[in-house]
């Protein structure tokens, strides 16, 4: 025995070598311009969505800081009321559909899912890939308006009659209407990689019973966005339809109704704020189960809370609607239901600080985070609490309170998972680890700055500063608390400049990752760092909830994918089982000539209806380019002679 | 270039022997077109239901217009049920690889395709209304244009469908590709019916 054991090792370890440069040949990463244009593997497309949403943050942050520079003062003439409400628009518009879904729900879950699942790629990686440049269409339409003073100006919701053609002349309305459905169908297209993605991409023993927490939420999101994004597809497309080719959707004195714009944007609208936080709420519990070391507590009320919070987020509409004068009967309606919400947002809640009290806790970077995620999530959800109430709602409506409560549900709901999220799958992206010292400044900086411009915003409410004015006069006594929260924006801002320091120096120069730093339990930690394109050299399989910690020493790995053409495994959406294989695509550029394609159609429609009738044979020519059959060269046809039913 | 022999291993699970193509649920592009059927039957759903609110802003309805001809419309539903039976046929034969039934499933599939846009093309004449009318004339045309921006893309989808029959690449996940067009089409047709009932019927009824 013993003289055979090192044999069988080196044989083993000689196959190894062996299967990585094939797979690495097979599933090759293509380069250059044409190449990056081309490339459908997840890690790179993921990473994408990260580093472009990232930017229009960082851009919609830009606004931000003007118009707190513009409020700084009574009186105060650094922007004009025209430009401050396309700035206000823009900065909205640009927060919710450019930055916080595109990072949030696509950039994490093109990034994370399939790697926690144990996949060689994405399902769909054309689709995946056709869905980035729809959205970079989307952000370029939105930015270049504003740009050319065609920015929108009428809110980042856009409601009729302000946004209708009698009232908004031009262009400005038509631009935000378009950018909607470019953001909508790059989500819905990302929406359906990653529910099949989890549904039939998930390694062999990842039972529905086993899936982890993340994975449970990602498939509630990409069911919030296929069952939620058509309505706002819907309002924006008829308030196009109606500016453009003179249709009476929301013309009252046609049989229109105003209010037809707000249920179907709300329909949208609401759901949104769950598609905004769910993942944050994802990230926060894979951290705190690692960072406490211990499982997570409640892994079946947490999930059991996730999916309610799904159904629920579509019951709560109208709450948005409360001054509009409804019927009393459903305002009472929609208060329970709003109120309702917060049951599963509160067990999630108690289960995480339920494992932080049984567990370890080591404070890492991304665990700091998420504690700060705790606090500012908290204040937003209790402010929340009071808005449900119809009359408190009604007395602070259109107010800086309403403002300060969505930015600590927004903020704190989004942003600060996303960066202990960054922190924590910084090094599975780069290989390196980031620094923690310029994290806690980082930290630190932008959660005083953070504190100082909102929490200051609730008193702003309460005094009856109303949102979306360009300025306000001396005698309203409200310069004090608007100086503070300007000055809040800088240390945000410092904060920011030093996360990017971090992040420059840290993929460079930081220490060195290994596979798994962190000791997580997920599979994406069973690969190298970062991954190879191929993702996993043997497909895993899973024993339990926290896959890599109930793995046994011999682990079963699946053997018996073709190594010459981009096999993957197909497995049932309840067991797991292996069920058939599939093949992926592989690079093609029809994605990005398909997304011109239609990019080029629907910035026509802008302008002219007939850019349908002309783009449309474009849009087709590119489909069919990319969805015909090819053959696999170099490799030979496979041989499909069997299938089941 | 063939696959690797495997070395032994402890524990391996084997997948060499599992099918290569599935039909129906299995079928991941299956699962997908369920999906994509799911974000268009909610743009439906909402545009039913905008439809049916907009009827409550008025007193008359259709307000001041008559309800849109039987003729063509009764006739697209006509259409639309008979060419369930080339949809199913192909879908039954897919999966043995007939190819030859499956083209023939596919042009009478398309040949009904065609006729329903054609007959579409006529119905937009016949709705006693314009689009810039008033509200329900603007929510019959989105309605009627919705579906024949669908009754476009599963023609167009049925041709190259059809075209790729005629070539050797109609094999393995091609077949189950065709057996899912069917899936689409029926959705279709049911869309295409509901609009029928709401549009044609309601009106006329109550």
């Amino acid at each position: 025995m013993a003289t055979t054991e090192p044999v069988i090792a080196n044989e083993k370890d000689a196959h190894d070598t062996e299967l990585a440069s094939r797979l690495a040949r097979t599933w090759y990463q293509p380069r250059g311009v044409w190449g990056w244009l081309s490339n459908t593997h997840h890690t790179a497309v993921g990473k994408r969505f990260m580093v472009t949403s990232f930017i229009f943050l960082l851009l919609g942050g830009v606004l931000a800081a003007l118009m707190r520079l513009q409020l700084i003062k009574p009186e105060n003439s650094l922007l004009g009321p025209d430009l401050y409400n396309q700035i206000f628009t823009m900065h909205g518009s640009t927060m919710i559909f450019l930055f916080a879904v595109p990072m949030m729900f696509q950039g994490f879950g093109v990034y994370v899912v399939p790697l926690m699942c144990g996949a060689r790629n994405i399902a769909f990686p054309r689709l995946n890939l056709f869905s980035y440049y729809l959205y970079v269409g989307g952000a370029l339409v939105l930015w270049g308006g504003l740009l050319t003073n065609t920015g929108p100006d009428v809110g980042w919701f856009a409601y009729v009659p302000l946004s209708g053609p009698q009232y908004n002349p031009g262009h400005r309305a038509d631009i935000w209407s378009q950018m909607i459905t470019f953001t909508e169908v790059s989500a819905l297209g990302v929406a359906v990689c990653l529910a099949t993605t989890i549904l039939r991409y998930r390694a062999p023993g990842m039972t529905l019973n086993r899936m982890p927490i993340l994975l449970w939420e990602k498939l509630t999101i990409s069911f919030m966005v296929i069952f939620a994004m058509p309505a706002v597809m819907v309002a924006s497309g008829l308030l196009l339809l109606d500016r453009l080719v003179g249709t009476h959707f929301f013309n009252p004195a046609e049989g229109g109704d105003v209010l037809l714009y707000q249920h179907l944007f709300w329909f949208f609208g609401h759901p949104e704020v769950y598609i905004i936080f769910l993942p944050g709420a994802a990230i926060i519990s894979t951290l705190v189960s690692c960072f406490s070391r211990r499982r997570i507590f409640g892994h079946t009320p947490i999930v059991v809370s996730v999916v309610a919070t799904g159904f629920i987020g579509f019951g709560v509409w109208v709450h948005h609607m409360f001054a509009t004068g409804l019927p009393q009967l459903s305002e009472s309606f929609f208060t329970a239901a709003s109120l309702m919400i917060v049951i599963p947002t509160g067990v999630q809640f108690f289960c995480w600080l339920a494992t932080i009290w049984h567990g370890r806790v080591q404070m890492r970077l991304p665990m700091l985070w998420a504690f700060g995620f705790f606090f500012v999530f908290l204040i937003g959800g209790l402010s929340g609490v009071m808005l449900a109430s119809v009359p408190v709602d009604t007395q602070v409506h259109d107010t800086y309170f309403i403002v300060a409560h969505f930015h600590y549900v927004l903020i704190g709901g989004a942003l600060f998972p996303m960066f202990a999220g960054l922190y924590f799958w910084f090094p599975k992206m780069t290989g390196r680890m980031p620094d923690e010292t310029l994290g806690k400044w980082h930290f630190w900086l932008f959660f005083i700055g953070f504190n100082l411009t909102f929490f200051t915003m609730h008193f702003l409410g309460l005094h009856g500063m109303t949102r979306r004015v360009y300025t306000y006069l001396p005698d309203m006594h409200w310069q004090g608390l608007n100086r503070l929260a300007t000055t809040g924006v800088a240390f945000m801002t410092a904060g920011l400049l030093v996360f990017i320091a971090n992040v420059l120096r840290s993929r460079r120069l930081g220490a060195r990752a290994g596979d798994n730093p962190w000791g997580d339990s997920g599979l994406e930690w069973g690969t190298s760092s970062p991954p190879p394109s191929y993702n996993f050299l043997y497909p895993p399989t899973v024993n339990g909830r926290d896959a890599l910690w109930d793995a046994t020493p011999d682990q079963a790995v699946v053997v018996g994918l073709r190594d010459d053409i981009r096999e993957v495994l197909v497995t049932h959406s309840l067991d797991s089982n292996p069920q058939h294989k599939d093949e992926d695509p592989g690079p093609s550029i029809w994605p990005f000539l398909a997304s011109l394609a239609v990019s080029a159609t629907f910035v026509g429609s802008i302008f002219t209806p007939w850019a349908v009738p002309y783009g449309a044979p474009l849009v087709i020519i590119t489909l069919i380019g990319w969805l015909w059959p090819r053959g696999h060269s170099p490799a030979p046809l496979p041989q499909r002679t069997s299938w089941s039913h | 270039m063939e696959s690797l022999r495997e070395p032994i291993r402890p524990l391996t699970l084997d997948v060499s022997d599992v099918p290569s193509v599935a039909f129906g649920p299995s079928n991941t592009t299956w699962l997908a077109n369920v999906f994509y059927m799911t974000i268009e039957g909610m743009m439906f759903a909402l545009m039913f239901a905008s439809y049916f609110y907009l009827r409550t802003r008025v007193q008359q309805w259709p307000p001041g217009h008559l309800a849109p001809d039987l003729r063509y419309g009764v006739a697209n539903a006509v259409v639309f049920i008979l060419s369930v039976i080339p949809a199913r046929w192909v879908q039954k034969r897919a999966p043995s690889g007939d190819r030859a039934a499956i083209r023939i499933g596919l042009m009478v599939l398309a040949a009904f395709a065609l006729l329903a846009t054609a007959i579409r093309v006529f119905e937009f004449t016949t709705l006693n209304c314009r689009w810039s009318d008033d509200a329900y004339s603007s929510t019959l045309w989105v309605l009627i244009g919705m579906h024949a921006g669908h009754l476009a893309t599963e023609l167009i989808e049925t041709l190259v469908l059809l075209a790729v029959a005629f070539t050797d690449k109609m094999e393995g996940t091609r077949l189950a590709d065709a057996a899912i067009n069917s899936d689409y089409w029926y959705f279709v047709v049911v869309t295409g019916l509901l609009n029928f009932i709401f549009i044609y019927g309601l009106p006329r009824v109550i």
